[in-house]
């Protein structure tokens, strides 16, 4: 069986920016399985700008921010296999793929790094009432028949859900041509950018119904008409709201899911976030298994998946290269008050260089907050914060230092502030 | 009285200005001066595809080196439409040069080889 | 002049077609869609019943009971997804227990093996099943099983046998001519003369029979909603797990199916058009809750899709499936509800050897062959042997659905068929490519791309599924709005 150091599982900006950190630290013999005919993954169908500020303090598009994570790749010379599917992989790091070229591939490898990103939530997962026709479509597929295919999947657009995939989408179709007649939000408040809101919306005069929701789909072969109702605090739909849109083309832009099949498959718990549980460097509990990027938790920029996978792939590296003592006493990370999910799960103190990054979402807007950390019941940070909104990730750094033991628990929560 | 979000920060303040161009609503200057471009020379990036002629491609990935006028938007994607570009290209290299008299090129954002 | 036309190409249609093609007989099978088994037969429960619980002495529990055990030779001479899981009814509070005893009763009259189990055994089968059972009724021959690909490979063996096959042909008019004993039968494309007209038009039956005479029966659609749950570890559950029978049917079920997935539903409610098939908050809602109770852990998160189908009712409360009054040589195959999959095998042979064979020699076919050429399934190969292949076939080694594994050189295979897919939606039936929990949303233009490519037509031609159902619009370049 073909041995390898490294196979890292995706080759977008996850996989790419964890291959230059592993090969920068040392850890050399690396593979990169990319389902694709190219890298980038996503970021070569995100042909709008709002990459690149953190990373390259420029302000890029998709395609330019993948690039310059490609040319890294490739001066490196870090071998990538094209259009290779993963089949399977083991609990002992054995990676199965399939191309056409050289058929299934076994590879063993001391560390795996799942890299392998999100998928976009379905009709069918919040079984949107109604008939079934042609029509119904997720925003990035809709994303990839126009930039890649050069194809309008519609004329007449209705949007479900605020979120910036759908809002750059209510943009592209109305650039090219198609009439986009409203944006429906479940929440009371939108999910998306206000920077997306202004360039997406208001610039088109594009009118959005918060507090609404798609309640019937019509049409036999193709989607003629659509529903929305508004909804209670418990998302019911509040009877005689009803209004009616005539259009050919339903977006769906409502959510995103990680695609965590070979954690399933491996029998790992899933988080809140729905990806892997994982350390201080992003490792999982299978020692040598790690997972970064969208796959591990939905990030807002492609820049915070970059950094992130950096760190993963410094990780895989020192993990490789016996670096560490995984046996080292470690605390959990718990999410409190307020906040979503937090990330990472569990951290070793020993392990780590002389920061820890933690990052998490809050779970509704909130105003007036005071971010805080809880060690083992005492208080060891606070953050103020007077607007804080669950679609921007937060990152915060807490140096080594302020941990005065290995063990225990640190709980995140945003608290009102008195 | 026109209504605006400020994009400048995530606090997004809600701004109002007057036709004499006052602003209020704003909790920083810098919300004054995005107002105030934004009521009398609004500009956007244009970002879109062209045609290409390649061995895997038919759609080039583009943008306007800078913001052009708002008012020009539907104009420039039209003169868009025209555009057949041929594989080999690079990021950076102009498509389109000063389109729609905006004074601004329109440039690859994608590497296409062959 | 033809023998025989069936009018309908779901399970049934299919399977009467295949059972002709064994003699010698000009069979003609027409249908209005543009995929074989597009109604009722794609949208079902996918359940083979035991046959204990119909009543004895109608037709439901004898071909039940006669066709349950067909499908083991069936599906491997035509090639797909069977197996016997087995299926539990439960009785979930102590007054129910009397209608298990009941329904154990039947099973005896209808022949059928069943056993009565304890709480503490049906746990141990089925460790997720509601703790508060109280007994459940055991029957090791139901099975599940994939009805897309039972339809197709039955049509398409038909078909490899020398039967003819119309899609997009709907049927408009049917003339009897008692003189020389045959019908004219008129669709939307031209008129053909036949000796024999078997209807298995489903819920459109009645109306097809009404072009001939006044039928003895009417069909009303009876809608059923259901979910489907991704591919979910640990086992949620093993066999196919009933609630106690209703006047409203079998009840709202809880199955793993032939492919990894598991079915929740159906709801069952009369509806007065024959093309309703919109789903409804409240059904669903309603569903969710029964199966709750059959299963109180199931993980609504992992629902990648909602779907209906509308069963064919008839009034009689049993199939039809007999000649039509006064008109003989118009075999009706009518009112083919719940248990029709099951039976659907028993019913072909029925059709054929006993009343088709009233009016027609059958006279054996020499060159009959009941197996189909099986499928490329790589899942299903070691590692060597899909390597192997690969060597030869190198595309099928490249993915082009990535949640459900399924390879370009599969699609190519379905492609080199005597049926070939016409739509994404047909292409998803067969192979399941668009199945998987993105539900086409990575593959889909792929997919698009494909049919384009294999049709010689723009990719603004290709359907999702019925006609008009086109997926894109317009090149961008192209669209002026």
């Amino acid at each position: 069986m073909i041995e390898r150091d490294l196979v890292i599982i995706g080759g977008g900006s996850a996989g790419m920016s964890a291959a230059i950190a592993a090969y920068d630290a040392g850890l050399t013999d690396i593979l990169i399985v990319e389902k694709g005919r190219q890298l980038g993954g996503i970021l070569n169908q995100c042909i709008h700008n709002g990459f690149g500020l953190e990373e390259f303090k420029e302000q890029l598009t998709g395609p330019e921010f993948m690039t310059r994570l490609a040319v890294e790749v490739k001066k490196r010379n870090i071998p990538i296999r094209y259009q290779s599917n993963v089949l399977d992989l083991t609990k002992n790091k054995v990676v199965t793929y399939s191309n056409a070229k050289e058929g299934i591939v076994k590879v063993k490898a001391k560390a795996v790094i799942l890299a392998t990103g999100c998928y976009e939530r379905s009709a069918g997962a919040i079984q949107i009432p109604g008939e079934r026709p042609s029509g119904i479509i997720t925003a990035g597929t809709a994303q990839l028949y126009l930039n890649e295919m050069g194809a309008l999947v519609g004329k007449r657009i209705f949007i479900l859900g605020s979120g910036d995939i759908g809002l750059i989408m209510a943009r592209r179709l109305t650039l090219e041509g198609a009439k986009v007649l409203g944006v429906s939000e479940i929440m009371p408040y939108t999910n998306g950018l206000n920077h997306n809101i202004v360039q997406c919306l208001h610039d088109f005069d594009i009118p959005l119904y918060l507090s609404h929701t798609v309640t019937k789909t019509y049409g036999k072969s193709r989607l003629e008409k659509i529903e929305i109702t508004e909804v209670d605090e418990k998302f019911n739909p509040l009877p005689g709201t009803e209004k009616e849109f005539e259009v050919d083309t339903l977006l769906l832009s409502i959510g995103l899911i990680p695609s965590n099949d070979l954690l399933k498959k491996l029998g790992l718990p899933v988080s809140k976030a729905r990806g892997a549980i994982v350390d201080e460097h992003y490792m999982t509990d299978i020692p040598g298994i790690f997972s970064t990027g969208n796959v591990l938790h939905v990030h807002d920029l492609a820049d915070y998946v970059a950094a992130e996978s950096r760190s993963c792939g410094k990780g895989a590296a020192a993990y490789v290269k016996g670096a560490w003592n995984l046996d080292s006493p470690s605390f959990n990370v718990n999410p409190g008050n307020n906040v979503l999910y937090v990330v990472p799960h569990r951290v070793r103190l020993a392990n780590l260089d002389d920061h820890l990054t933690i990052k998490f979402r809050v779970n509704r807007p909130l105003k007036n907050q005071v971010l805080t950390f809880t060690f083992n019941g005492e208080v060891i940070k606070k953050i103020v914060k007077p607007i804080i909104i669950p679609s921007e990730m937060q990152k915060v750094r807490l140096p080594k230092e302020v941990f005065n033991t290995q063990e225990g628990e640190l709980i995140v929560s945003s608290e009102d502030r008195t | 009285m026109k209504e605006l979000i400020c994009i400048i920060c995530p606090r997004g303040c809600r701004l109002k200005v007057d036709d004499n161009l006052n602003v209020t609503g704003n909790l920083c200057p810098r919300g004054i001066i995005y107002a105030k471009t934004e009521m009398t020379n609004p500009t956007r990036v244009i970002t879109s595809t062209v045609k290409i002629n390649s061995k895997n491609a038919v759609r080039l990935s583009v943008k306007t080196a800078q913001a052009v006028p708002k008012a020009k938007m539907f104009d420039c994607m039209r003169e868009l439409d025209k555009v057949m570009v041929e594989a080999p290209i690079h990021i950076g290299d102009v498509v389109i040069h000063n389109i729609c008299e905006t004074g601004v090129d329109v440039i690859a954002t994608k590497d296409i080889e062959e | 002049m033809i023998d025989v036309i069936i009018i309908g190409a779901g399970v049934v249609g299919a399977l009467i077609a295949r059972e002709l093609s064994r003699y010698q007989l000009k069979v003609l099978v027409l249908d209005k869609e543009n995929d074989v088994g597009n109604e009722t037969s794609m949208a079902n429960s996918a359940i083979v019943h035991s046959g204990y619980d119909p009543v004895p002495g109608t037709l439901k529990a004898r071909f039940n009971v006669e066709g349950n055990p067909m499908f083991d030779q069936l599906a491997e001479d035509l090639d797909f997804h069977f197996g016997r899981v087995g299926s539990l009814t439960l009785a979930l509070s102590e007054e129910q227990i009397p209608v298990l005893l009941k329904l154990r009763k039947l099973a005896r009259l209808n022949n059928v093996e069943v056993k009565l189990l304890t709480p503490e055994e049906i746990i141990e089968m089925e460790p997720n099943i509601n703790p508060e059972v109280k007994g459940a009724l055991f029957a090791e021959t139901a099975g599940i099983v994939d009805p897309f690909n039972m339809t197709a490979h039955a049509l398409e063996n038909a078909v490899d046998n020398g039967v003819e096959l119309h899609l997009d042909e709907a049927v408009t008019a049917i003339a009897e001519n008692n003189k020389d004993k045959t019908f004219v039968v008129t669709t939307n494309k031209a008129s053909y003369q036949t000796k024999l007209v078997i209807n298995c038009a489903g819920v459109f039956a009645d109306a097809i029979a009404a072009m001939v005479a006044k039928p003895d029966f009417s069909i009303r659609p009876r809608k059923g909603e259901y979910m489907i749950l991704d591919h979910y570890s640990p086992d949620l559950v093993n066999s196919t797990i009933f609630p106690l029978p209703s006047e409203k049917g079998k009840g709202v079920l809880v199955t793993p199916t032939t492919s990894g997935n598991y079915v929740l539903g159906p709801s069952s409610e009369f509806v007065d058009e024959k093309d309703d098939l919109a789903t409804d908050k409240a059904t669903i809602d309603y569903v969710k809750k029964s199966v709750l109770n059959l299963v109180p852990s199931i993980p609504f998160g992992e629902v990648i899709r909602v779907f209906s189908g509308l069963r064919a009712s008839s009034n009689h409360g049993d199939f039809i499936v007999e000649e039509m009054k006064g008109h003989e040589r118009l075999i009706n195959v009518a009112g083919i509800d719940s248990p029709g999959l099951a039976s659907s095998p028993a019913i072909a042979k029925f059709v054929v050897e006993q009343l088709v064979s009233k009016h027609l020699t059958l006279r054996n076919n020499p060159n009959f062959n009941p197996r189909i050429r099986p499928y490329i399934n790589m899942k299903a190969l070691s590692f060597e042997e899909k390597n192997e292949l690969i060597k030869k076939n190198p595309r099928l080694g490249q993915i082009v659905c990535n949640c459900e594994k399924i390879s370009l050189g599969e699609l190519d295979d379905l492609m080199s068929r005597s049926i070939p897919p016409r739509t994404v939606k047909a292409i998803k039936k067969r192979t399941r490519a668009g199945f998987g929990k993105c539900q086409g949303s990575f593959c889909q233009p792929a997919i698009v791309k494909y049919l384009a490519e294999f049709y010689g037509v723009d990719l603004t031609d290709v359907l999702y599924d019925k006609g008009g159902s086109n997926i894109v619009k317009c090149s961008t370049k192209e669209c002026k709005i």
